[in-house]
């Protein structure tokens, strides 16, 4: 401070250069930037500007101002008039019930939309940072079995619903849920075998993984819809859609035993010395100190793992099980309605992307709060 | 007193008990091995009470039989008089047609996107990241639909599309213009593949030599020679007609030129458009990978725009971006079984249709895992010796 004081006085101070003056007001200013920063930035904006402008008009005209929004009963004429010109978004209030439900009981539809609305509150809830503790295991138990609940029926006065009538949205959901819920321990024990010091153990864990992470998921679902019964004894016949569920679940453990060995591979050396010296025994030690700590390392690339297998789900389609996709490519089979495919496919694609996005924004805002701790 | 070296403590004796650790590992591995040998044998004596019941044979000797199965798109001489050894070849082909061209298109496109999510232009930052976040978040069998739908709804072959001269886009699927191959232009593109090997091997010689005495030797002459003359005195001395056909439209249908079944087409465009998003993302993460400093630093040192993103930052973009994308090739590679979906005749549709012609079912499925291992191995050793060549080398 004070060899400072003593210094002298600077005899020509000089003051500090005014800030550039931004051309226009803020908003050009921006633009300047952004957008007209140099020649080739500007002719690509212009480019862009243009062929954004054709495609928005053209959408806008083929999806708004062309569109039949209601025609009476089955009469498509006025859609089919104006095919390739506007789309005919009258096919999803005639078909929406059946596309998100299948061919559930009509009366009976509210169940299914419950188990949906479960399902989405059983999300919600299990992203929340403060329910991450050991309940919301029982959670997850208590929310699977009441959907089964749901969906069956049979007791209360609720009609008894077999599984192939199930279909629609609530299928897609049961599958990718269900996969994630079994999948999820098999993966943690597989993870743990392939770390294992016993070689038959880690040998059998590789095999099971690489072997089903080599293939394509269309083989599994062919194997468990064609090859299945052939491997099971005479007279035990096990439901499509319990097949397809116990191959999504053999598909799930092996991509989340990935995600939790990349886990269990961050958790420090000293962890599990710390461990060992406290004297627990292996699955004390795994279950009380390095699971916990591997796991929420693997949360943001779970939900990766989620996304995809809610996308795989679609899959199912090619072995003729009635989920969102199958319910939507059916529900154009009917005559009146074969030819506006492109309307269904695209409500179809909102509701997915609707899920799929909520959850990689989810994903990222994790990721985004440990970059920040 | 000397001091003698520590002995090692005396082999613990074995007890009976769980309690130690070799017998509880032992107990336990033959415990869980046991188990799957018991499963696998409960399942295998199952299917050989129920193959027997439904009298299949087992084993691969249907693979002689004809296969009686039409084959609309083939790039080898295919009719249904030929075997089922056979329609698998043209499966496999058909497979890897589509997976190569794929990868190739998606590298490419994912690249360039990936590049223009970095770009100061905000128009053009935003509109790649609404590509990658839009078909990133869509099934991709439902994008395989929606292709497929709107290539079916394109117009018959009198109202194609031209959109230049010679390319013509009709529900026939895409037709372009061809080069058709004769033997002089094989050897002709078989001297450019070894001109080009070959002026590897001389750059490398450049390059050490330049690591001895400092001094830049020009690789051009070298290029010149062996990429441009070599091929094109094969191609005159062997007569090499390189005369372009464009596919006109008689009746019906095209005569001349490539044509891209809409299938093939359909299915090219959800696999390349599906994975270029991921691998946008890749790319991007990759670039970002690469400290701030280091191309700066470049900079300060004089070196120009080029050589830093060839020589300082792709280098090491690339160390991070491989690894995940060898799984995207590996993903497209599998996604590519979706044909089935769409007609699309590759290794699942024609091993699908074996089954169900002849009950077959272990065997088909078991040839299309064979099949999906082998080039999912083929890919990993690839990419694991690029990985290994282009990994940092610590003193």
């Amino acid at each position: 401070m004070s060899s400072v004081a003593h210094l002298p006085q600077d005899p020509l101070p000089i003051s500090p250069r005014p800030a550039p003056r931004a051309l226009g007001g803020h908003f050009t200013a921006w633009l300047r930037a952004n957008l007209f920063a140099s020649i080739p930035s500007g002719i690509m904006t212009l480019l862009l500007l243009f062929v954004l402008g054709k495609a928005c008009i053209g959408l806008w005209q083929w999806g708004i101002a062309n569109a039949v929004w209601v025609v009476s009963g089955n009469d498509t004429s006025a859609c089919r008039a104006l095919r390739g010109v506007g789309a005919c978004w009258a096919v999803v209030p005639e078909k929406y019930r059946f596309i998100l439900f299948g061919t559930y009981p009509f009366d009976e539809q509210w169940r299914p939309a419950l188990a949906v609305a479960i399902f989405i509150a059983l999300f919600a809830v299990s992203s929340r940072r403060s329910f991450w503790r050991k309940e919301l295991f029982l959670l997850w138990a208590a929310a699977l079995a009441m959907i089964g609940c749901l969906m069956w029926g049979g007791f209360l006065g609720l009609s008894f619903v077999t599984q192939d009538r199930w279909g629609g949205l609530p299928v897609t959901l049961i599958l990718a849920t269900f996969g994630l819920a079994f999948g999820f321990p098999l993966g943690i024990l597989v993870a743990l075998g392939r770390r294992s010091k016993l070689p038959a153990i880690r040998s059998l864990c590789v095999l099971y993984v690489e072997l089903i992470r080599g293939v394509p998921l269309i083989s599994l679902l062919f194997m468990a819809s064609v090859m299945f019964p052939l491997f099971m004894p005479d007279g035990v016949n096990i439901d499509k859609l319990l097949r397809a569920q116990i191959a999504f679940i053999l598909y799930a453990g092996a991509y989340l035993a990935e995600v939790v060995r990349g886990g269990l591979q961050a958790v420090p050396r000293g962890q599990y010395e710390a461990a060992d010296a406290l004297g627990l025994s292996y699955w004390e030690k795994h279950a009380l100190i390095v699971l916990p700590q591997a796991i929420r390392h693997v949360i943001p690339p779970l939900v990766n793992t989620f996304i995809a297998f809610f996308k795989d789900t679609s899959l199912v389609l090619i072995i003729g099980i009635f989920d969102l996709l199958t319910t939507a490519k059916t529900a154009i089979v009917d005559p009146a309605w074969q030819s506006f495919s492109v309307e269904v496919y695209v409500f179809v694609g909102v509701i997915y992307f609707v899920f799929c996005f909520a959850m990689s924004r989810y994903s990222r805002s994790l990721e985004a709060q440990r970059g920040t701790n | 007193m000397t001091t003698s070296t520590p002995k090692r403590p005396p082999a613990r004796p074995w007890r009976l008990s769980l309690s130690d650790p070799r017998v509880a590992g032992l107990f336990w591995q033959v415990l869980v091995v046991g188990i799957a040998v018991a499963i696998v044998v409960w399942l295998w004596s199952n299917a050989v009470h129920n193959l027997s019941v439904r009298r299949i044979s087992t084993g691969f000797a249907f693979l002689g039989r004809e296969a009686g199965m039409p084959i609309a798109d083939s790039w080898i001489d295919y009719t249904p008089k030929n075997t089922y050894l056979r329609a698998f070849i043209v499966g496999i082909v058909n497979t890897l047609r589509v997976a190569v061209i794929g990868i190739v298109l998606a590298t490419v496109i994912g690249t360039l996107v990936g590049i223009a999510r970095l770009s100061s232009n905000w128009l053009l930052a935003r509109l790649a990241a609404v590509y990658v976040e839009v078909l990133r978040d869509l099934p991709l069998l439902l994008q395989l639909l929606f292709w497929y739908v709107l290539m079916q709804g394109l117009p018959a072959a009198r109202q194609a599309f031209k959109p230049i001269e010679g390319v013509f886009l009709s529900n026939r699927g895409l037709i372009l213009p061809s080069v058709p191959l004769q033997e002089a232009n094989w050897w002709t593109i078989l001297a450019l593949v070894a001109g080009l090997i070959v002026l590897h091997l001389v750059r490398r010689r450049l390059i050490a030599q330049q690591m001895l005495d400092g001094r830049a030797r020009p690789a051009w002459p070298y290029a010149l020679g062996l990429v441009v003359v070599l091929p094109a005195l094969v191609s005159l001395l062997m007569g090499a007609s390189w005369s372009i056909t464009l596919p006109e439209l008689r009746g019906f249908n095209f005569v001349g030129g490539l044509t891209l079944a809409p299938e093939y087409f359909a299915l090219l465009i959800a696999l390349v458009t599906y994975t270029s998003a991921f691998i946008a993302e890749i790319v991007r993460s990759g670039i970002q990978a690469v400290p701030r400093g280091q191309s700066e630093a470049a900079k300060a040192l004089g070196l120009k725009r080029g050589f830093v993103l060839q020589h300082i930052v792709l280098p090491q973009a690339l160390r991070v971006i491989i690894p995940p994308m060898t799984s995207q090739y590996l993903n497209l590679t599998k996604n590519s079984s979706l044909a089935v979906a769409v007609g699309y005749q590759d290794i699942v549709s024609i091993a699908n249709t074996t089954l169900n012609q002849t009950g077959q079912a272990i065997e088909s499925i078991a040839l299309i895992m064979m099949v999906f291992l082998t080039i999912s191995l083929g890919i990993s050793l690839f990419m694991n010796w690029y990985n290994a060549r282009i990994a940092l080398v610590e003193r």
